[in-house]
């Protein structure tokens, strides 16, 4: 589905993400795990195609195509759909109306919203004054409107409150294994997912099926990711650098 | 005309050739004065069917459908006057004939020597709407006016009195346009309105000129205690040069006033628009937000809240968005106190839509031109919030129609 290969990425000329390296499967999850400012967004960023994050080195392959230097829309009509962790405030523009058009107009927005408890939303501008658990719920009701085949999910369960998780995950998993197929011809192929988590918890709703670290912009470690959980939340991230040690032994 | 000393008309003279304080000079004389005649309209629907496309384009119903009233004014030609509801509507002319205290109202709020363009208004005895909402009624529907230019080269020349009686309540949507084929011309245009106490007007002015055309509006208000100006202009169509300054006068207490106004400066235009409000009374109220687009043409923003009396609040908000390179903003707020009991703010930003905004939309499957009209829309959208439903829905067809992320 995705392939990352050997991927160095810059912003405003500072290296963000070097010699990036990583999979995800047609159907499969993947989570992302990794300390703060260790590139998980930036990864994220790039796949969907943000401008500011210039590659300078390696491509991004999406269902064999190499979608490196498509725009950010081109890619979104292949079937990416990105949750952002911070979204920008579209001041006067109201919820509905991004949901509609994110549906090309074969959604209804106030069906959609309802599993979500956003129909009180839908008529105020995007993401001016949503709590964090909001903002979640409201990129959930796009992506659900827009039915991408790859999800890059940025810490859904981040700033969201207890009560809130447990929308936001159920949320996460109708999306990931509901009955809806991918748009167009790959409608038959699972949905897959990547899928930034700080704390794991996303993991009590999805199934995921492979899991990588990041520290320092690249890949560090791959592997089983209740595994990979148990030892970050035993030793923290400084076993990263000793991991890819061991990776390359 | 109602000037039995001639003292009007004296400084009227004499302000003929005066240069209007902002925008480039108009050689008035250089433009045939409008024709005062044409035939007369029994109904908006028997004029053609370009002129009817015309005046629903600026928010004017040729059947009169949802309307408590019509006027068109074609040149300087008055060729439809009808009302449905308890509110009067007659041409100006015809209102002073019928009502002898109109006189009192008949510029008094407007000078006619402010500049050559009151002036040629007064000295030709302009015409224009009348329209009186008595005291205590309260128009359920609005009444629409049309202020059209059918005439190459013409100089139309109008003159409107409102007044809102104490306790009334009035919606006004004027539709101003240029009939096709009319490239270029003139409309000089004053407004007197007045506001009694505990009244509300709400005026919603759609222009909706042509590449050549010369506007220049000429506005007052006065609003008495407890009473509300509502003022919510659109001007998305290309125009040569449009200079206003429409000025609130709140001198009663606890009065309201409230510009919304949202434009679009096409290549080769020069839009010079304000908003004044002048707050003389105590816990007077005001609001001015303006929204305005450059796609390549000069965009002026001015706004002025002039705090007068205690306990005076009021607030100023110009954002102007530069689409197309060659297109200038020129963003003019200002805040003056007299007194030391005001609170009274502004902000202003001009600069280009942010591309984080662009992007995530496009994130959603859209394409650049598609996100970029998206925020325009919504940019625009928040310069008419609050109005009523029904002139909103009008106000977003007009943005439509605009094709704005076209540039």
């Amino acid at each position: 589905m995705l392939e990352i290969e050997n991927l160095t990425v810059e912003i405003g000329g500072k290296t963000v993400l070097r010699n990036v390296n990583m999979s995800v499967l047609a159907g499969f999850t993947s989570v992302l795990f990794g300390p703060n400012g260790s590139g998980k967004s930036s990864l994220l960023m790039t796949i969907m195609g943000f401008s500011d994050y210039r590659v300078k080195e390696g491509r991004i392959v999406f269902m064999g195509e190499d979608i490196t230097d498509l725009p950010v829309h081109e890619r979104a009509k292949r079937g990416i759909g990105i949750l952002m962790q911070r979204p920008p405030n579209l001041v006067g523009v109201k919820l509905e109306d991004l949901v509609r058009v994110a549906g090309r107009g074969g959604v209804t927005p106030g069906d959609l919203a309802k599993p979500l408890q956003m129909n009180e939303f839908l008529g105020r501008d995007v993401n001016v004054g949503f709590s964090g658990g909001e903002i979640k719920r409201s990129e959930l009701l796009q992506l659900s409107a827009q039915n991408p085949c790859l999800y890059l999910l940025d810490e859904p369960e981040s700033g969201v409150d207890l009560e809130s998780i447990e929308r936001v995950g159920g949320a996460v998993k109708d999306l990931l294994v509901g009955r809806i197929g991918c748009a167009g011809k790959k409608s038959m192929d699972g949905k897959s997912a990547l899928i930034i988590t700080h704390t794991g918890q996303i993991l009590d709703y999805v199934e995921a099926d492979r899991a990588y670290v990041m520290c320092n912009g690249t890949i560090s470690c791959s592997g089983n990711p209740r595994e990979l959980l148990q030892e970050i939340r035993r030793k923290g991230y400084e076993e990263c650098v000793k991991c890819k040690i061991l990776q390359v032994a | 005309m109602q000037d039995p000393s001639g003292s009007l008309r004296k400084r009227a003279e004499e302000a003929r050739r005066k240069r209007a304080a902002y925008g480039e000079d108009i050689e008035v004389e250089k433009f045939d004065i409008a024709p005062r005649e044409a035939p007369a309209a029994e109904s908006l629907e028997d004029l053609g069917e370009d002129l009817k496309s015309t005046l629903l384009n600026s928010g004017v119903v040729p059947t009169g459908e949802g309307r408590s009233g019509s006027f068109l004014l074609m040149d300087n030609a008055v060729v439809h006057s009808s009302r449905k509801e308890d509110v009067e509507v007659l041409s100006t002319q015809q209102a002073l004939r019928k009502h002898d205290w109109l006189k009192d109202y008949y510029w008094k709020a407007v000078p006619p020597d402010a500049d050559k363009y009151t002036a040629t208004t007064f000295l030709e005895n302009a015409d224009g709407y009348f329209i009186r909402a008595p005291a205590g009624k309260r128009t359920r529907l609005p009444v629409q006016t049309c202020l059209l230019l059918g005439s190459r080269n013409a100089a139309q020349t109008v003159h409107n009195i409102v007044i809102v009686e104490e306790d009334a309540e009035l919606e006004v949507v004027t539709g101003c346009a240029a009939k096709s084929g009319v490239e270029k011309a003139l409309h000089l245009g004053i407004s007197e309105f007045y506001i009694k106490d505990r009244g509300k007007l709400t005026f919603t002015m759609i222009h909706n000129w042509a590449e050549q055309i010369g506007v220049r509006p000429r506005t007052t208000v006065i609003v008495g205690s407890g009473g509300a100006y509502i003022n919510n202009y659109v001007c998305l169509k290309p125009v040569r040069t449009i200079q206003m300054y429409p000025t609130a006068r709140l001198e009663g207490r606890d009065s309201f006033g409230r510009f919304n106004t949202v434009a679009i400066a096409h290549p080769g235009a020069e839009l010079d628009i304000g908003s004044r409000v002048i707050l003389s009374a105590p816990q007077a109220r005001a609001e001015i937000v303006s929204r305005s687009i450059t796609t390549g043409g000069k965009a002026i923003a001015r706004g002025r809240l002039v705090g007068e009396a205690p306990g005076v609040k009021a607030h100023l908000e110009c954002k102007g968005l530069i689409l197309k390179e060659g297109g200038i903003q020129l963003a003019i707020p200002e805040l003056e106190a007299t007194v030391p009991d005001v609170e009274m703010t502004h902000e202003a930003a001009v600069g280009k839509i942010a591309k984080d905004q662009v992007e995530y939309i496009m994130a959603r499957g859209l394409s650049e031109e598609e996100a970029v009209g998206i925020i325009v829309r919504g940019f625009l959208d928040v310069g008419i919030r609050g109005i009523p439903d029904n002139l909103k829905k009008e106000i977003d067809k007009a943005i439509s129609v605009a094709e704005i992320s076209r540039g």
